[in-house]
């Protein structure tokens, strides 16, 4: 019997404690996948973040740094510059990357260093119960935005990929969603154009990820998959948002 | 050379391969020197967006393995302290220099002794201690260098060294001929990549309190450890001494110059400078107290390694204090005016 679908290697047997609909889930799966399919699970260094995305250690059987909120891209920076044949890729959600750590991404995106950031864009702060992040959209309701998220006090929602875009250091971003199979397929794609394109030495690659938190946004997983598409797709636009070979 | 620099060369010369910087006077010539000087010997140099940025790039380097330092002024450690904490919870080496200048808030650009406390006690939050280095030359400091980044490693835990503006900026003459090839230190603990060997995580993270504590008591073992062998002082003519004065760095050179002064005038005082200010050379304090009643506590401060000597007297013998804050330097003459008053005073209650 041929076999079509088994764990992939670099996946620990542990359960995920994401809750049920959460993309991050979705995303670990396609980042070991990868590291599989392009055999680099000798070779991979991950640092993780604070917020959900943490304990992706206890999922990754590569080796793995946790680091301050907010920190992931100053880290990778300093295992990548001793480290430079290694593939060094920070994963971040938007509180950790957009808010705490935008100096720190900003920067090691600017010096160009040849990392990539997995960027997890889900509109709220998940672990600490589903306050506004950086990412929220304008009206959207969180625990810190009761009556909506409202510009005039509280600002606008952040295009982490169209800011970095105007850096010379950045080579290659993209944003996906993983909201359905075929953008699923396409977030695959996409990790594995990063981590090729920082494996030539390419300068900084970061793909931002719109990722479903139905326990935060007070939707089934079904509705949440299809507000992605609907409303958030309309502020964070899906595809290439520059790549230079 | 400067003290800074010369800490920068004594650094590359024990090994350091990674600095990392952001500028803040008055340590701004070690920064300058590593830009320099660490590209040169291979090595690697970044500034920094920030120094919270700069004290995680030290941690990334040192998880791959890498002799890694950084260094700032009282309110750039502010910002280090978060890394600081890290490094000690993940226990990852590392050396961080402080040359400390005039404070609270953005204070001054002279040399001060007023982050003691900071440095001693974590510095950063949770329950972790750092070793302490207080050198009181540049020829200290550049033999200090080394043995910083041996002890990191050893113990696997950041060290500080503090210095002040004074050390950080006076010139001295300096020799590096006594910096050995760096001493090899198992890193079985390193992120290479999983090649042939199980993969391995660093973290600080343990959501269960009972990992958590026993973490903490791990470390605290550590923390013992040092005190019982890392504890570095000078005794300076206290054999005869009617009076001990402790002070550290360049407070404790200057009081060097006002002891010569009192000793031709016939008076006995003698000095206890500590060199590791955590691990704290509380038991020759101690033990000098069963001879010697009066302490006299000098810094460049309001008053905080008095705290320590308070400890580490347990309500024996009488502590005096001067202090001077904001960046001032007393002179030696100065110095030794204050410390003969107290010593008349002394040897006046004595007649009582």
């Amino acid at each position: 019997m041929k076999q079509v679908y088994a764990r992939p290697k670099s996946l620990k047997p542990a359960h995920f404690h994401y809750c049920p609909g959460c993309g991050h889930g979705i995303i670990g799966r396609l980042i070991v996948e990868v590291i599989d399919e392009m055999d680099l699970r000798e070779k991979a260094i991950c640092v993780a973040p604070a917020g959900c995305g943490m304990l992706v250690y206890n999922y990754f059987d590569i080796d793995t740094l946790e680091s301050a909120h907010g920190r992931g891209a100053a880290v990778a920076t300093g295992i990548k510059r001793v480290r430079p044949e290694n593939l060094v890729f920070s994963y971040q959600g938007d509180g950790d990357l957009a808010a705490i750590g935008t100096a720190e991404g900003f920067h090691a995106a600017n010096r160009g260093e040849p990392i990539t950031i997995i960027f997890v864009n889900n509109g709220v702060y998940g672990m600490t119960g589903g306050q506004m992040a950086p990412t929220t959209l304008s009206e959207q309701v969180t625990t810190t935005t009761p009556s909506g998220r409202n510009a005039a006090t509280a600002g606008h929602p952040v295009r982490i990929c169209e800011v970095f875009a105007v850096l010379d250091g950045t080579t290659y971003l993209e944003r996906v969603a993983v909201n359905k199979p075929a953008a699923i397929i396409k977030a695959k794609k996409t990790i594995a154009k990063a981590f090729r394109n920082q494996l030539k030495g390419n300068g900084f690659s970061l793909v931002e990820i719109l990722s479903p938190c139905p326990t935060n946004w007070k939707m089934s997983p079904i509705d949440s998959c299809r507000w992605i598409d609907d409303v958030m797709a309309k502020q964070f636009p899906l595809g290439v948002i520059k790549d230079v070979p | 050379m400067s003290g800074n620099a010369a800490l920068g060369e004594a650094a590359v010369l024990a090994g350091c391969t990674c600095y990392f910087g952001y500028p803040i006077t008055p340590q701004n010539e070690l920064t300058e020197y590593m830009a320099k000087r660490v590209p040169e010997a291979g090595g690697i140099f970044i500034q920094s967006e920030s120094e919270i940025a700069a004290i995680n790039m030290v941690l990334g380097a040192s998880v791959a393995g890498a002799r890694a330092m950084t260094s700032s002024s009282s309110p750039g450690m502010s910002l280090k302290q978060e890394g600081i904490s890290y490094l000690a919870a993940d226990e990852l080496p590392a050396v961080v220099v402080n040359m400390v200048r005039g404070g609270p808030g953005m204070g001054n650009i002279s040399p001060a002794q007023s982050d003691y406390l900071q440095a001693t006690r974590g510095g950063g939050h949770g329950d972790y201690r750092t070793i302490v280095l207080a050198p009181g030359s540049v020829q200290e400091l550049a033999d200090i260098v080394p043995l910083a980044f041996d002890l990191a490693e050893a113990y696997r835990n950041p060290v500080i060294i503090l210095g002040d503006g004074m050390l950080g900026q006076m010139m001295e003459p300096v020799s590096f001929d006594n910096i050995k090839p760096p001493k090899e230190y198992p890193k079985d603990y390193i992120l290479t990549g999983a090649r042939g060997r199980p993969s391995r995580m660093v973290r600080s993270l343990l959501f269960d309190t009972k990992e958590e504590e026993e973490h903490n008591w791990k470390l605290f073992r550590k923390y013992q450890r040092m005190e019982q062998n890392e504890v570095r002082y000078e005794k300076y003519l206290v054999d005869d001494a009617e009076m001990i004065v402790v002070a550290y760095g360049i407070g404790a050179r200057i009081v060097k110059g006002a002891i010569k002064r009192l000793r031709q005038e016939n008076l006995k005082i003698g000095m206890i400078r500590p060199i590791t200010l955590w691990p704290f050379p509380a038991k020759i304090i101690r033990e000098t107290a069963n001879r010697v009643t009066d302490f006299f506590v000098f810094e460049m401060s309001t008053g905080q390694m008095i705290e320590d000597v308070r400890l580490a007297l347990e309500g024996k013998g009488h502590i005096h204090f001067y202090g001077r804050p904001g960046g001032v330097i007393p002179t030696p003459i100065e110095l030794s005016r204050v410390i003969s008053r107290h010593y008349y005073q002394q040897s006046h209650r004595g007649k009582k």
